[in-house]
Protein backbone atom coordinates (compact mmCIF):
# COMPACT_ATOMS: atom_id res chain seq x y z
CA UNK A 1 0.00 0.00 0.00
CA UNK A 2 1.26 3.37 -0.96
CA UNK A 3 0.01 4.82 2.32
CA UNK A 4 2.50 2.87 4.42
CA UNK A 5 6.21 3.00 4.81
CA UNK A 6 7.95 0.23 6.69
CA UNK A 7 6.12 -1.91 9.21
CA UNK A 8 5.74 0.46 12.19
CA UNK A 9 1.96 0.75 11.62
CA UNK A 10 1.59 -3.03 12.04
CA UNK A 11 3.48 -3.03 15.32
CA UNK A 12 1.54 -0.01 16.53
CA UNK A 13 -1.71 -1.96 16.15
CA UNK A 14 -0.09 -5.00 17.73
CA UNK A 15 0.74 -2.99 20.88
CA UNK A 16 -2.75 -1.49 20.98
CA UNK A 17 -4.34 -4.96 20.78
CA UNK A 18 -1.93 -6.34 23.36
CA UNK A 19 -2.51 -3.52 25.85
CA UNK A 20 -6.30 -3.72 25.48
CA UNK A 21 -6.25 -7.50 26.00
CA UNK A 22 -4.01 -7.01 29.03
CA UNK A 23 -6.40 -4.46 30.51
CA UNK A 24 -9.33 -6.83 29.92
CA UNK A 25 -7.56 -9.73 31.63
CA UNK A 26 -6.53 -7.61 34.64
CA UNK A 27 -10.06 -6.21 34.99
CA UNK A 28 -11.45 -9.74 34.63
CA UNK A 29 -9.23 -11.06 37.42
CA UNK A 30 -9.57 -8.27 39.98
CA UNK A 31 -13.17 -7.23 39.08
CA UNK A 32 -13.12 -3.79 40.74
CA UNK A 33 -16.19 -3.41 42.95
CA UNK A 34 -17.02 0.10 41.70
CA UNK A 35 -17.48 -1.30 38.16
CA UNK A 36 -19.96 -3.96 39.22
CA UNK A 37 -22.90 -1.56 39.50
CA UNK A 38 -25.79 -3.00 37.50
CA UNK A 39 -26.94 -1.07 34.42
CA UNK A 40 -29.30 -2.09 31.57
CA UNK A 41 -29.37 -5.79 32.42
CA UNK A 42 -25.61 -6.14 32.98
CA UNK A 43 -22.78 -4.39 34.85
CA UNK A 44 -20.61 -1.39 33.98
CA UNK A 45 -17.65 -3.79 33.85
CA UNK A 46 -19.32 -5.88 31.13
CA UNK A 47 -20.05 -2.74 29.13
CA UNK A 48 -16.38 -1.76 29.46
CA UNK A 49 -15.44 -5.24 28.19
CA UNK A 50 -17.76 -4.94 25.21
CA UNK A 51 -16.51 -1.46 24.31
CA UNK A 52 -12.87 -2.60 24.52
CA UNK A 53 -13.74 -5.58 22.33
CA UNK A 54 -15.31 -3.32 19.73
CA UNK A 55 -12.17 -1.14 19.73
CA UNK A 56 -10.04 -4.26 19.14
CA UNK A 57 -12.37 -5.47 16.40
CA UNK A 58 -12.22 -2.03 14.80
CA UNK A 59 -8.43 -2.07 14.64
CA UNK A 60 -8.36 -5.60 13.20
CA UNK A 61 -10.92 -4.82 10.51
CA UNK A 62 -9.75 -1.30 9.66
CA UNK A 63 -5.99 -1.82 9.67
CA UNK A 64 -5.18 -5.54 9.46
CA UNK A 65 -7.97 -6.25 6.98
CA UNK A 66 -7.29 -2.94 5.20
CA UNK A 67 -10.90 -1.76 5.09
CA UNK A 68 -9.72 1.75 6.02
CA UNK A 69 -8.07 1.99 2.58
CA UNK A 70 -10.94 0.51 0.55
CA UNK A 71 -13.34 2.53 -1.60
CA UNK A 72 -16.49 3.94 -0.06
CA UNK A 73 -18.72 1.45 -1.96
CA UNK A 74 -16.74 -1.45 -0.50
CA UNK A 75 -16.96 -0.05 3.03
CA UNK A 76 -20.73 0.34 2.76
CA UNK A 77 -21.13 -3.18 1.34
CA UNK A 78 -19.28 -4.64 4.33
CA UNK A 79 -20.31 -2.37 7.18
CA UNK A 80 -24.01 -1.78 6.51
CA UNK A 81 -25.17 -5.43 6.61
CA UNK A 82 -23.06 -6.30 9.63
CA UNK A 83 -23.74 -3.12 11.62
CA UNK A 84 -27.49 -3.37 11.04
CA UNK A 85 -28.12 -7.12 11.24
CA UNK A 86 -25.86 -8.10 14.15
CA UNK A 87 -27.04 -5.47 16.68
CA UNK A 88 -30.63 -6.16 15.59
CA UNK A 89 -30.27 -9.92 16.16
CA UNK A 90 -28.51 -9.32 19.48
CA UNK A 91 -31.23 -6.96 20.65
CA UNK A 92 -34.05 -9.37 19.76
CA UNK A 93 -32.48 -12.48 21.26
CA UNK A 94 -31.28 -10.89 24.50
CA UNK A 95 -34.64 -9.22 25.04
CA UNK A 96 -36.45 -12.51 24.40
CA UNK A 97 -34.00 -14.37 26.66
CA UNK A 98 -34.86 -12.23 29.67
CA UNK A 99 -38.58 -12.99 29.16
CA UNK A 100 -38.30 -16.76 28.63
CA UNK A 101 -38.94 -17.52 32.29
CA UNK A 102 -41.72 -15.03 32.93
CA UNK B 1 -10.60 15.46 -23.55
CA UNK B 2 -11.65 11.96 -22.73
CA UNK B 3 -13.65 9.88 -25.15
CA UNK B 4 -17.38 9.41 -24.91
CA UNK B 5 -16.99 5.82 -23.61
CA UNK B 6 -14.87 7.05 -20.70
CA UNK B 7 -17.47 9.65 -19.80
CA UNK B 8 -20.21 7.03 -19.65
CA UNK B 9 -18.06 4.89 -17.38
CA UNK B 10 -17.24 7.82 -15.11
CA UNK B 11 -20.86 8.65 -14.42
CA UNK B 12 -22.12 5.08 -14.15
CA UNK B 13 -19.82 2.87 -12.12
CA UNK B 14 -22.35 0.09 -11.89
CA UNK B 15 -22.97 -0.39 -15.60
CA UNK B 16 -20.25 -2.98 -15.98
CA UNK B 17 -16.73 -2.74 -17.31
CA UNK B 18 -15.46 -0.78 -14.33
CA UNK B 19 -14.55 -1.80 -10.78
CA UNK B 20 -16.89 0.16 -8.50
CA UNK B 21 -15.56 -1.40 -5.29
CA UNK B 22 -11.95 -1.04 -6.31
CA UNK B 23 -11.26 -4.67 -5.48
CA UNK B 24 -10.66 -7.70 -7.64
CA UNK B 25 -13.04 -10.62 -7.96
CA UNK B 26 -11.15 -12.99 -5.64
CA UNK B 27 -10.86 -10.48 -2.83
CA UNK B 28 -14.51 -9.45 -3.16
CA UNK B 29 -15.67 -13.05 -2.95
CA UNK B 30 -13.49 -13.66 0.09
CA UNK B 31 -15.05 -10.61 1.71
CA UNK B 32 -18.60 -11.71 1.00
CA UNK B 33 -17.83 -15.16 2.37
CA UNK B 34 -16.41 -13.55 5.52
CA UNK B 35 -19.48 -11.34 5.84
CA UNK B 36 -21.77 -14.37 5.74
CA UNK B 37 -19.50 -16.21 8.16
CA UNK B 38 -19.61 -13.22 10.51
CA UNK B 39 -23.39 -13.44 10.50
CA UNK B 40 -23.19 -17.18 11.24
CA UNK B 41 -20.93 -16.60 14.22
CA UNK B 42 -23.10 -13.78 15.49
CA UNK B 43 -26.04 -16.19 15.28
CA UNK B 44 -24.20 -18.65 17.54
CA UNK B 45 -23.00 -16.04 20.00
CA UNK B 46 -26.37 -14.35 20.30
CA UNK B 47 -28.05 -17.76 20.79
CA UNK B 48 -25.56 -18.29 23.61
CA UNK B 49 -26.61 -14.89 24.98
CA UNK B 50 -30.28 -15.90 24.81
CA UNK B 51 -29.66 -19.02 26.93
CA UNK B 52 -27.52 -17.05 29.31
CA UNK B 53 -30.12 -14.36 29.84
CA UNK B 54 -32.71 -17.07 30.34
CA UNK B 55 -30.68 -18.85 33.06
CA UNK B 56 -28.95 -15.72 34.37
CA UNK B 57 -29.04 -16.63 38.08
CA UNK B 58 -27.25 -19.99 37.91
CA UNK B 59 -25.30 -19.86 34.64
CA UNK B 60 -21.73 -21.10 35.23
CA UNK B 61 -19.13 -18.35 35.65
CA UNK B 62 -16.38 -19.02 33.09
CA UNK B 63 -13.55 -18.08 35.41
CA UNK B 64 -14.64 -20.86 37.79
CA UNK B 65 -14.64 -23.31 34.87
CA UNK B 66 -11.40 -22.58 33.01
CA UNK B 67 -8.91 -22.36 35.85
CA UNK B 68 -5.96 -24.45 34.71
CA UNK B 69 -2.61 -23.32 33.43
CA UNK B 70 0.04 -25.85 32.34
CA UNK B 71 2.65 -26.29 35.05
CA UNK B 72 0.85 -24.15 37.63
CA UNK B 73 -1.17 -25.46 40.58
CA UNK B 74 -4.40 -23.98 41.84
CA UNK B 75 -6.83 -21.47 40.38
CA UNK B 76 -5.50 -19.43 37.47
CA UNK B 77 -8.61 -17.81 35.99
CA UNK B 78 -8.29 -16.18 32.54
CA UNK B 79 -4.51 -16.68 32.28
CA UNK B 80 -4.57 -19.54 29.82
CA UNK B 81 -7.17 -18.01 27.54
CA UNK B 82 -5.25 -14.73 27.67
CA UNK B 83 -2.19 -16.61 26.42
CA UNK B 84 -4.25 -18.18 23.60
CA UNK B 85 -5.53 -14.73 22.65
CA UNK B 86 -1.99 -13.38 22.61
CA UNK B 87 -0.85 -16.24 20.34
CA UNK B 88 -3.67 -15.59 17.88
CA UNK B 89 -3.07 -11.81 17.83
CA UNK B 90 0.63 -12.47 17.28
CA UNK B 91 -0.05 -14.79 14.34
CA UNK B 92 -2.35 -12.13 12.90
CA UNK B 93 0.55 -9.68 13.10
CA UNK B 94 2.91 -12.06 11.31
CA UNK B 95 0.21 -12.49 8.65
CA UNK B 96 0.05 -8.72 8.02
CA UNK B 97 3.83 -8.73 7.79
CA UNK B 98 3.61 -11.53 5.18
CA UNK B 99 1.02 -9.58 3.14
CA UNK B 100 3.17 -6.47 3.46
CA UNK B 101 6.25 -8.35 2.22
CA UNK B 102 4.17 -9.74 -0.67
CA UNK B 103 3.22 -6.26 -1.82
CA UNK B 104 6.92 -5.47 -2.07
CA UNK B 105 7.52 -8.76 -3.96
CA UNK B 106 9.84 -9.83 -1.15
CA UNK B 107 9.70 -13.62 -1.45
CA UNK B 108 12.02 -14.29 1.51
CA UNK B 109 9.88 -12.07 3.73
CA UNK B 110 6.65 -13.80 2.71
CA UNK B 111 8.20 -17.23 3.32
CA UNK B 112 9.45 -16.28 6.75
CA UNK B 113 6.25 -14.57 7.99
CA UNK B 114 3.91 -17.22 6.53
CA UNK B 115 5.89 -19.87 8.38
CA UNK B 116 5.51 -18.00 11.69
CA UNK B 117 1.79 -17.58 11.02
CA UNK B 118 1.41 -21.34 10.50
CA UNK B 119 3.37 -22.05 13.70
CA UNK B 120 1.13 -19.64 15.65
CA UNK B 121 -1.99 -21.29 14.25
CA UNK B 122 -0.75 -24.73 15.24
CA UNK B 123 0.02 -23.60 18.78
CA UNK B 124 -3.45 -22.10 19.06
CA UNK B 125 -5.22 -25.27 17.88
CA UNK B 126 -3.04 -27.30 20.26
CA UNK B 127 -3.91 -24.99 23.16
CA UNK B 128 -7.56 -25.40 22.37
CA UNK B 129 -7.19 -29.19 22.42
CA UNK B 130 -5.54 -28.91 25.85
CA UNK B 131 -8.38 -26.76 27.14
CA UNK B 132 -11.02 -29.15 25.76
CA UNK B 133 -9.22 -32.08 27.37
CA UNK B 134 -9.38 -30.45 30.81
CA UNK B 135 -12.95 -29.35 30.31
CA UNK B 136 -14.01 -32.89 29.34
CA UNK B 137 -12.05 -34.60 32.14
CA UNK B 138 -13.60 -32.26 34.70
CA UNK B 139 -12.38 -30.67 37.86
CA UNK B 140 -14.26 -30.92 41.17
CA UNK B 141 -17.27 -33.06 40.29
CA UNK B 142 -20.92 -32.20 40.95
CA UNK B 143 -24.27 -33.65 41.96
CA UNK B 144 -27.00 -33.89 39.33
CA UNK B 145 -30.54 -33.96 40.67
CA UNK B 146 -33.41 -35.92 39.11
CA UNK B 147 -34.51 -32.63 37.51
CA UNK B 148 -31.06 -32.37 35.87
CA UNK B 149 -30.03 -29.42 38.00
CA UNK B 150 -26.29 -29.29 38.74
CA UNK B 151 -25.24 -28.64 42.36
CA UNK B 152 -21.75 -28.14 43.80
CA UNK B 153 -20.45 -29.23 47.23
CA UNK B 154 -19.51 -26.52 49.75
CA UNK B 155 -18.32 -26.62 53.38
CA UNK B 156 -19.26 -24.42 56.35
CA UNK B 157 -16.59 -21.84 55.40
CA UNK B 158 -18.24 -21.43 52.00
CA UNK B 159 -15.35 -23.08 50.14
CA UNK B 160 -16.16 -25.25 47.18
CA UNK B 161 -14.91 -28.82 47.69
CA UNK B 162 -13.95 -31.45 45.15
CA UNK B 163 -15.03 -35.08 45.41
CA UNK B 164 -11.40 -35.88 46.13
CA UNK B 165 -11.46 -33.56 49.15
CA UNK B 166 -14.71 -34.87 50.61
CA UNK B 167 -13.92 -38.56 50.07
CA UNK B 168 -10.19 -38.56 50.96
CA UNK B 169 -10.41 -35.69 53.48
CA UNK B 170 -9.08 -32.15 53.19
CA UNK B 171 -5.48 -33.20 53.93
CA UNK B 172 -5.24 -36.10 51.49
CA UNK B 173 -7.54 -34.84 48.75
CA UNK B 174 -6.79 -32.47 45.87
CA UNK B 175 -8.71 -29.35 44.91
CA UNK B 176 -9.07 -31.02 41.52
CA UNK B 177 -10.03 -34.67 41.12
CA UNK B 178 -7.08 -35.19 38.74
CA UNK B 179 -9.00 -37.67 36.63
CA UNK B 180 -9.92 -39.95 39.55
CA UNK B 181 -13.51 -41.17 39.33
CA UNK B 182 -15.80 -41.45 42.35
CA UNK B 183 -18.96 -43.51 42.73
CA UNK B 184 -22.26 -42.16 44.00
CA UNK B 185 -22.08 -44.31 47.18
CA UNK B 186 -18.56 -43.04 48.09
CA UNK B 187 -19.65 -39.41 47.76
CA UNK B 188 -22.98 -40.06 49.48
CA UNK B 189 -21.45 -41.72 52.57
CA UNK B 190 -18.91 -38.86 52.89
CA UNK B 191 -21.71 -36.31 52.58
CA UNK B 192 -23.75 -38.11 55.26
CA UNK B 193 -20.69 -38.30 57.50
CA UNK B 194 -20.05 -34.54 57.58
CA UNK B 195 -23.04 -32.38 58.57
CA UNK B 196 -21.26 -29.15 57.56
CA UNK B 197 -21.37 -30.06 53.84
CA UNK B 198 -24.16 -28.67 51.69
CA UNK B 199 -24.99 -28.24 48.00
CA UNK B 200 -25.30 -24.99 46.10
CA UNK B 201 -26.19 -24.03 42.56
CA UNK B 202 -23.41 -22.55 40.38
CA UNK B 203 -23.51 -18.97 39.14
CA UNK B 204 -23.82 -15.47 40.54
CA UNK B 205 -27.10 -16.02 42.40
CA UNK B 206 -27.22 -19.79 42.85
CA UNK B 207 -29.44 -21.06 45.69
CA UNK B 208 -27.89 -22.96 48.61
CA UNK B 209 -29.57 -25.97 50.28
CA UNK B 210 -29.44 -27.38 53.81
CA UNK B 211 -27.42 -30.49 54.63
CA UNK B 212 -30.55 -32.68 54.83
CA UNK B 213 -31.88 -31.40 51.49
CA UNK B 214 -28.44 -31.89 49.93
CA UNK B 215 -28.21 -35.53 51.05
CA UNK B 216 -31.73 -36.14 49.72
CA UNK B 217 -30.78 -34.61 46.36
CA UNK B 218 -27.77 -36.89 46.06
CA UNK B 219 -29.72 -39.99 47.17
CA UNK B 220 -32.29 -39.43 44.44
CA UNK B 221 -29.82 -38.06 41.89
CA UNK B 222 -26.31 -39.01 40.79
CA UNK B 223 -22.74 -37.75 40.65
CA UNK B 224 -21.32 -36.10 37.49
CA UNK B 225 -17.68 -35.71 36.62
CA UNK B 226 -16.45 -33.87 33.57
CA UNK B 227 -18.51 -32.57 30.70
CA UNK B 228 -20.07 -33.88 27.54
CA UNK B 229 -23.14 -32.99 25.50
CA UNK B 230 -25.55 -34.64 28.02
CA UNK B 231 -24.01 -34.15 31.48
CA UNK B 232 -21.82 -31.29 32.60
CA UNK B 233 -20.42 -30.83 36.08
CA UNK B 234 -19.94 -27.07 35.66
CA UNK B 235 -23.63 -26.24 35.46
CA UNK B 236 -26.31 -26.05 32.77
CA UNK B 237 -25.64 -28.55 30.03
CA UNK B 238 -26.31 -25.78 27.50
CA UNK B 239 -23.08 -24.18 28.73
CA UNK B 240 -21.05 -27.21 27.62
CA UNK B 241 -23.05 -27.54 24.40
CA UNK B 242 -22.37 -23.94 23.42
CA UNK B 243 -18.76 -24.22 24.53
CA UNK B 244 -18.17 -27.26 22.34
CA UNK B 245 -20.10 -25.81 19.44
CA UNK B 246 -18.74 -22.26 19.35
CA UNK B 247 -15.10 -22.92 20.24
CA UNK B 248 -15.26 -26.06 18.10
CA UNK B 249 -16.57 -24.16 15.09
CA UNK B 250 -13.96 -21.48 15.65
CA UNK B 251 -11.23 -24.10 16.12
CA UNK B 252 -12.32 -25.72 12.87
CA UNK B 253 -11.88 -22.34 11.18
CA UNK B 254 -8.40 -22.00 12.68
CA UNK B 255 -7.52 -25.52 11.54
CA UNK B 256 -8.75 -24.84 7.99
CA UNK B 257 -6.83 -21.57 8.11
CA UNK B 258 -3.64 -23.41 9.00
CA UNK B 259 -4.19 -25.86 6.12
CA UNK B 260 -4.90 -23.05 3.63
CA UNK B 261 -1.93 -21.04 4.92
CA UNK B 262 0.24 -24.10 4.42
CA UNK B 263 -0.91 -24.51 0.81
CA UNK B 264 -0.10 -20.85 0.13
CA UNK B 265 3.23 -21.18 1.94
CA UNK B 266 4.08 -24.21 -0.21
CA UNK B 267 3.26 -22.22 -3.35
CA UNK B 268 5.48 -19.38 -2.14
CA UNK B 269 8.30 -21.90 -1.80
CA UNK B 270 7.58 -23.23 -5.33
CA UNK B 271 7.70 -19.68 -6.67
CA UNK B 272 4.14 -19.78 -8.04
CA UNK B 273 3.40 -16.15 -7.11
CA UNK B 274 6.82 -14.97 -8.28
CA UNK B 275 5.91 -16.36 -11.74
CA UNK B 276 2.42 -14.85 -11.50
CA UNK B 277 3.94 -11.46 -10.77
CA UNK B 278 1.90 -10.71 -7.63
CA UNK B 279 1.19 -12.09 -4.14
CA UNK B 280 -2.57 -11.42 -4.07
CA UNK B 281 -3.29 -14.95 -2.86
CA UNK B 282 -1.40 -14.14 0.35
CA UNK B 283 -3.61 -11.09 0.80
CA UNK B 284 -6.77 -13.22 0.39
CA UNK B 285 -5.79 -15.91 2.89
CA UNK B 286 -4.62 -13.05 5.10
CA UNK B 287 -8.18 -11.71 5.17
CA UNK B 288 -9.45 -15.13 6.24
CA UNK B 289 -6.80 -15.42 8.93
CA UNK B 290 -7.58 -11.98 10.38
CA UNK B 291 -11.24 -12.90 10.40
CA UNK B 292 -10.47 -15.94 12.55
CA UNK B 293 -8.66 -13.61 14.96
CA UNK B 294 -11.59 -11.19 14.86
CA UNK B 295 -14.06 -13.93 15.81
CA UNK B 296 -11.82 -15.04 18.66
CA UNK B 297 -11.80 -11.50 20.06
CA UNK B 298 -15.59 -11.80 20.42
CA UNK B 299 -15.56 -15.39 21.70
CA UNK B 300 -12.98 -14.35 24.30
CA UNK B 301 -15.21 -11.54 25.53
CA UNK B 302 -18.55 -13.32 25.53
CA UNK B 303 -17.40 -16.73 26.72
CA UNK B 304 -14.64 -15.90 29.17
CA UNK B 305 -14.91 -12.27 30.29
CA UNK B 306 -18.51 -11.12 30.46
Amino acid sequence: MAEHNGTWWIWKVFWILLVITGVEVVLGIIKPAFLLTPVIGTSILNIVFILLTLVKAGYIVQVFMHVKYEKKAMKYALYLPSLILIPYLTFILLTEGSYLFS
Amino acid sequence: MSSNADLVQDTNHWGGGSRPMGARYGKLMMWFFLLSDALTFSGFLTAYGLMRFKYESNWPIAENVFTHFPGLEGDQPLLYVALMTFILIMSSVTMVLAVNAGEKMNRGGVTNWMLWTIVGGFIFVGSQAWEWYHFIIGDSGAVETTRQEILHVYNAEGERLSFSQIVHGMEEGHASNHGETFTKSEVLSSMQGDASLYLKEPGKAGRAFTHAESVAFLEAGDVVQGANMIHNEYGRKQFANFFFFITGFHGFHVFSGVVINFIIFYNVLLGTYEKRGHYRMVEKVGLYWHFVDLVWVFVFTFFYLV
